[in-house]
């Protein structure tokens, strides 16, 4: 099912790129917080095609019970994909991908959440993503911090996350999925920007080391984007301006 | 848990009391469904799909349609196949891993009821005799839970069928080949619609919410056609109906049946 248009330019000469964006531009980005009745907290993404609903649930009971640890609250996370999400039908049961990923999204969120206050309980995070376009994990831990906030759970930080990466020997900030698929490096940045904190970090794809370091620094700019959207998506839920 | 039984029993109490009087705990007539908010091509990517409200249960349905291998028996005939889910964060309650009885109960009455109303035109859906075939695969999820999923998975599952666009294959070679550009509608020959009602006590009521579902006593999923016939029905919940109480649920629900397929219908047009 290939299909992709094998001349497809990422980057002209003009430094414009294939969906029109300037080299150092997200996609649009659209976030709310709240509009699920039963979650205790929730958020809704839409990070370009990219269409995200996170729910959170607790601190509550955990089942089972062994997992429960007497020092701390502990965190779950099931990131998930609906089975048409993407373009060829993905089979209804968790891949391996997906598990991988959720793992590295509940390690990005730890840092942020004041677990220790919960001991003996869980906070369930789950990531449904209902139209994937490249950029889920980082659309997905963006959407998970606002509902983790919107649950009320004590935090450090939220946690913003966007990816940058290598097209066409520039680097980009937020890859798209043609950039994903035919560019040359793609890194999913997660960070705290208030505690200056890197929490979710990848790499596929080949960087010199200045270019690594540059990658870095556009990615954690990136995230200081997102964070005001996230801030901004709390406001209007909490504060006015249009919420429901 | 404790606590939260005493909390059903008492609105249990409550809700039976008010349907003494005709009325219903959220101030709805007896056969009065909630009201059904849909929206087409919610996610553009998938061929067709449909988020669908009644009241406060919100379910999302994606169709996906792909070339696929007939059945061997079946090879005159395209594939439609229809699968629900609970989200885990539409209720606290809902656990991941594999599907729980009343889930599994959910996808196979929600498929049957469009299955058996032969809705979607399979025998227009064949690429090649006994070789290949187009599948048709709508699958629903659960977003937000408040009382019968049954109709909500329903409704979305239709409209997004009613909405779907068809790609077009051809033989090449021996291989199936996308032809570029060429879309149509999925062949459909009937909208099927399915009210579930909810007995309580003596009384009957359509579209339960979730307070009235977590009270019933015994249920029934009646779906109907474009032409006013039954095509399918399951009942659940551990009271049983008369035979008059079956007749009258048949009435209600072919009735309340034809005016929601109005509502799926204008927002079928709506979306052209």
């Amino acid at each position: 099912m290939g299909g992709r248009d094998a001349k497809m330019v990422l980057l002209d000469e003009n430094g414009v790129r294939c969906d029109g964006r300037k080299i150092d531009e997200t996609r649009r980005i659209m976030i709310k917080a709240g509009g699920l009745k039963n979650a205790d907290g929730s958020a809704y993404i839409e990070f370009g095609d990219n269409k995200i609903l996170v729910g959170v649930f607790g601190p509550r009971d955990v089942h089972p019970k062994h997992m429960s640890n007497t020092d701390t609250g502990i965190l779950r996370v099931r990131y998930h994909m609906e089975p048409f999400s993407v373009d060829e039908r993905k089979r209804p049961a968790p891949s391996r991908r997906e598990i991988e990923i959720s793992k590295v999204i509940k390690e990005a969120l730890e840092p942020a959440v004041m677990l220790e206050k919960f001991p003996r309980t869980a906070v369930d995070v789950f990531i449904e993503v209902l139209q994937a376009d490249g950029g889920t994990r980082c659309a997905a831990l963006t959407a998970a911090s606002v509902a983790l906030a919107d649950a009320g759970i004590p935090m450090r930080d939220m946690v913003a996350a966007v990816a940058s990466g290598k097209v066409a020997d520039t680097i980009i900030l937020d890859v798209n999925n043609e950039e994903d698929q035919a560019g040359q490096a793609d890194m999913p940045v997660g960070y705290m920007p208030s505690l200056e904190k890197i929490t979710l970090l990848q790499l596929d794809g080949v960087l010199t080391p200045e270019e690594y370091e540059k990658c870095v620094q556009v990615g954690v700019d990136g995230c200081k984007q997102v964070y005001e959207l996230q801030k901004k998506a709390l406001k209007d839920k909490y504060f006015g301006n249009g919420g429901d | 848990m404790t606590s939260v039984s005493v909390i059903d029993q008492l609105k249990k109490t409550q809700i039976l009391e008010l349907l003494e009087q005709g009325k219903r705990i959220d101030g709805r007539a007896l056969d009065e469904p909630r009201e059904i908010k849909i929206e087409i091509n919610a996610i553009p990517k998938a061929n067709g799909s449909a988020r669908v409200r009644l009241g406060d249960s919100e379910v999302l349905c994606g169709v996906k349609i792909q070339p696929d291998r007939p059945f061997p028996d079946m090879g005159d005939k395209g594939i439609f196949m229809c699968t629900a889910e609970l989200l885990p964060l539409s209720h606290s309650t809902v656990e991941t891993g594999p599907p729980q009885a009343p889930v599994i109960e959910l996808a196979r009455v929600v498929d049957r009821g469009i299955r058996e109303s032969h809705m979607v035109d399979v025998s227009q859906l064949v690429i090649e005799k006994d070789k290949f075939v187009v599948g048709v695969f709508a699958d629903i999820v659960v977003i937000d839970y408040d009382g019968n999923l049954f109709d909500a998975c329903s409704y979305s599952a239709t409209a997004a069928l009613l909405t779907s666009k068809t790609p077009k294959w051809t033989m090449v070679d021996d291989n199936v080949t996308l032809v570029d550009g060429e879309e149509s509608p999925l062949p459909t020959t009937t909208i099927p619609v399915s009210v579930t009602m909810g007995k309580i006590g003596n009384h009957i009521i359509v579209d339960p919410n979730g307070d009235e579902w977590a009270s019933m006593d015994a249920r029934v999923t009646i779906t109907s056609d474009s032409d006013g016939n039954i095509v399918a029905l399951q009942k659940g919940g551990s009271d049983g109906f008369t035979l008059e109480e079956i007749h009258q649920c048949g009435d209600t629900a072919v009735r309340v049946g034809a005016k929601i397929r109005e509502i799926i219908k204008e927002a079928q047009k709506g979306s052209q």
